[in-house]
């Protein structure tokens, strides 16, 4: 209507203010010339890079032609079966610990604060040569009368490997777990008890399905470092996939190409890996608020 | 009649506060009792130690003819284990002040949660059942709608119907109404008046004098963690004849 009827208490002469025709003004957004530029010198620094790597000493049809080698494979194979063992066996020590640090149980406490301890104030490498040394502190193993073995004989690379990872990893998913599930309301355990559900009823039924949304990012990391660590245990000679590349460059002298080679394959693993940890936490964030459902499906109403 | 809650002369201490000291009460079968007394008095904790969320010091508690918590041979009382007590806990369902309903269940998952993961009940049978009380709070619509997508109200009238789907003895309310925003006191109270009027056992810690006036059969005021006054609502609400009582009452209707 009139801008005559602009607000009078403000005092006269100010009408200008509020002047109503600015609501018709195009708006320009914000020009970020900066960011024009950065993008411009990152662009032409990557192109330089591809570029020298292109021309450079690299024998790409080397690389394409042990890309999918057997020995390649086989390794590749080694890495994830080694990466879901050891991955599992971390997370079933790791909510094991966590529970019994929690415990009230005082020797129970104990022996999981000890284990916590060790092995994360030990180096990897060292427990992993640890394992596979075994055999010089018991040359035999077996419960007696049952059976025995001798220790060289189980402890074998990949048991070796497995113990080294799957223990030193639990250590860690410990912490992890703990911390999840202290990130769970105490009335949710209130709530259980009350339905008469006992300690660990309500541990599993109720606390851990909502410290999954704390635990899986961190889990989901550690199984992406996961699969880069199998690659320490070529030092035992575990037949990962980089401990094969290794034994293919021995032999050819390609040793750049056989690097990419691996580094390839382990970039396409944590590629898949990544996705599948987006689908997890979403479901596990189910109920949290975060993520918007679409209403219900229509119900039969009585 | 039996009564269904006997608890005679019940203490306990949290460090140096004496929340409960010497607390002795007795509920009918049939009866709503309504605790009534200011912030701090030990009302919670009276609730928590009859369902066991909290261990007595001393005294005895007996729910439905059996000792809580312990069991007698000859002259000594052995405390009970971890799967004993949340048997114990059958007998009881209860209500909390912040609904406690599960995050990560929808209202029908909340429900028959119970019935199927501890009374090991057929999941059909309990579905079942769990709708017919979701159509009692009156809440069918939201059978898969997750505690974060429903208003306070409807959230405490699902806990109420999680606590049904027990079949218990005897309700538990620790303030049902005191985290509603006003307009959501309403439904909830409707729904445990439903509740009362079917005969069922009752103990509900409330700060609404009205309920307390129309439904109760027995009213409770306590203060520093005893029992100051008891009585029918009239007596205790109306007519209070301690001085401790009378100032409550002002103060909450003020
Ligand atoms: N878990 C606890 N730890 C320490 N003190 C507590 C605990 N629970 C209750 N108390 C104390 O016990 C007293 C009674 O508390 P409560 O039973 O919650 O009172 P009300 O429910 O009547 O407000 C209060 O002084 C409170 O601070
Ligand atoms: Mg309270």
């Amino acid at each position: 209507m009139s801008s005559t009827t602009a607000p009078s208490s403000i005092g006269t002469g100010q009408t200008a203010r509020f002047d109503p025709s600015i609501a018709h003004l195009t708006h320009v957004p914000r020009r970020h010339y900066g960011r024009w530029i950065a993008s411009a010198l990152i662009l032409a620094a990557f192109a330089l890079v591809v570029k020298a790597f292109a021309e450079g000493q690299i024998d790409w049809p080397v690389v394409g032609q042990f890309f999918t080698a057997q020995s390649i494979i086989s390794g590749l194979g080694n890495t994830i079966i080694m990466t879901i063992c050891a991955m599992a066996l971390g997370i079933t020590l790791g909510v094991l610990f966590a529970i019994m640090v929690m415990s009230p149980n005082p020797v129970l406490k104990g022996i999981a604060v000890f284990y916590i301890w060790f092995f994360r104030g030990t180096p990897l490498l060292l427990q992993l040569l640890l394992w596979f040394n075994l055999a010089l502190v018991f040359p035999r193993i077996g419960i007696p009368g049952l059976f025995e073995a001798r220790m060289v004989d189980v402890m074998t690379p990949f048991v070796a490997t497995l113990l080294g990872l799957g223990i030193n990893q639990g250590a860690y998913t410990a912490e992890v777990v703990r911390s999840g599930i202290l990130s769970v309301d105490a009335g949710q355990t209130e709530a259980a008890k009350a339905i008469g559900m006992t300690r660990l009823t309500t541990l599993r039924r109720i606390v851990l399905p909502q410290a999954m949304r704390v635990i899986i990012p961190p889990v989901g990391n550690e199984v992406i470092s996961m699969v880069k660590l199998t690659s320490i245990a070529s030092v035992i000679g575990f037949a990962e996939v980089l401990r094969n590349a290794q034994t293919v460059y021995y032999a050819n002298a390609r040793v750049i190409e056989l690097l990419i080679v691996s580094a390839g394959w382990y970039l396409i693993i944590v590629t898949i890996l990544s996705i599948g940890q987006h689908f997890l936490e979403r479901y596990f964030a189910r109920g949290s608020g975060r993520r918007s459902r679409p209403a219900a499906p229509s119900v039969v109403e009585s | 009649m039996m009564p269904i809650v006997v608890a005679t002369d019940v203490r306990k201490t949290f460090g140096s506060v004496q929340a409960l000291n010497g607390v002795s009460i007795e509920i009918p079968a049939g009866q709503v009792l309504c605790i009534v007394g200011p912030s701090g008095s030990g009302k919670s904790t009276l609730l928590r130690c009859i369902n066991q969320l909290e261990r007595i010091d001393s005294g005895a508690i007996w729910v439905d003819g059996e000792l809580v918590g312990y069991r007698r041979v000859g002259n000594k009382l052995y405390e009970l284990t971890d799967s004993e007590i949340a048997r114990q806990r059958l007998t009881n369902g209860m209500v909390f002040q912040r609904f406690n309903l599960f995050q990560h269940m929808t209202a029908l998952e909340n429900i028959i949660e119970g019935p199927v993961t501890v009374q090991k009940r057929r999941r059909n049978e309990v579905i079942d059942e769990a709708m017919v009380l979701l159509e009692r709070v009156g809440l069918s619509a939201k059978r898969d709608a997750y505690p974060s997508e429903l208003s306070g109200g409807q959230q405490q009238r699902v806990a109420i119907a999680r606590a049904l789907a027990m079949k218990p003895k005897l309700m538990l309310f620790d303030e049902p109404t005191s985290a509603l925003d006003p307009e959501l006191v309403g439904e909830v109270l409707a729904v445990m008046k439903d509740l009362a009027r079917s005969g069922m056992t009752m103990i509900v810690v409330t700060h609404e004098l009205g309920f307390a006036r129309e439904v109760a059969n027995e009213v409770v005021f306590m203060d520093r963690g005893a029992i100051v006054e008891r009585g029918s609502p009239q007596e205790v609400l109306v007519h209070p004849q301690q001085q401790r009582t009378r100032d409550f009452i002002a103060a909450v209707l003020a």
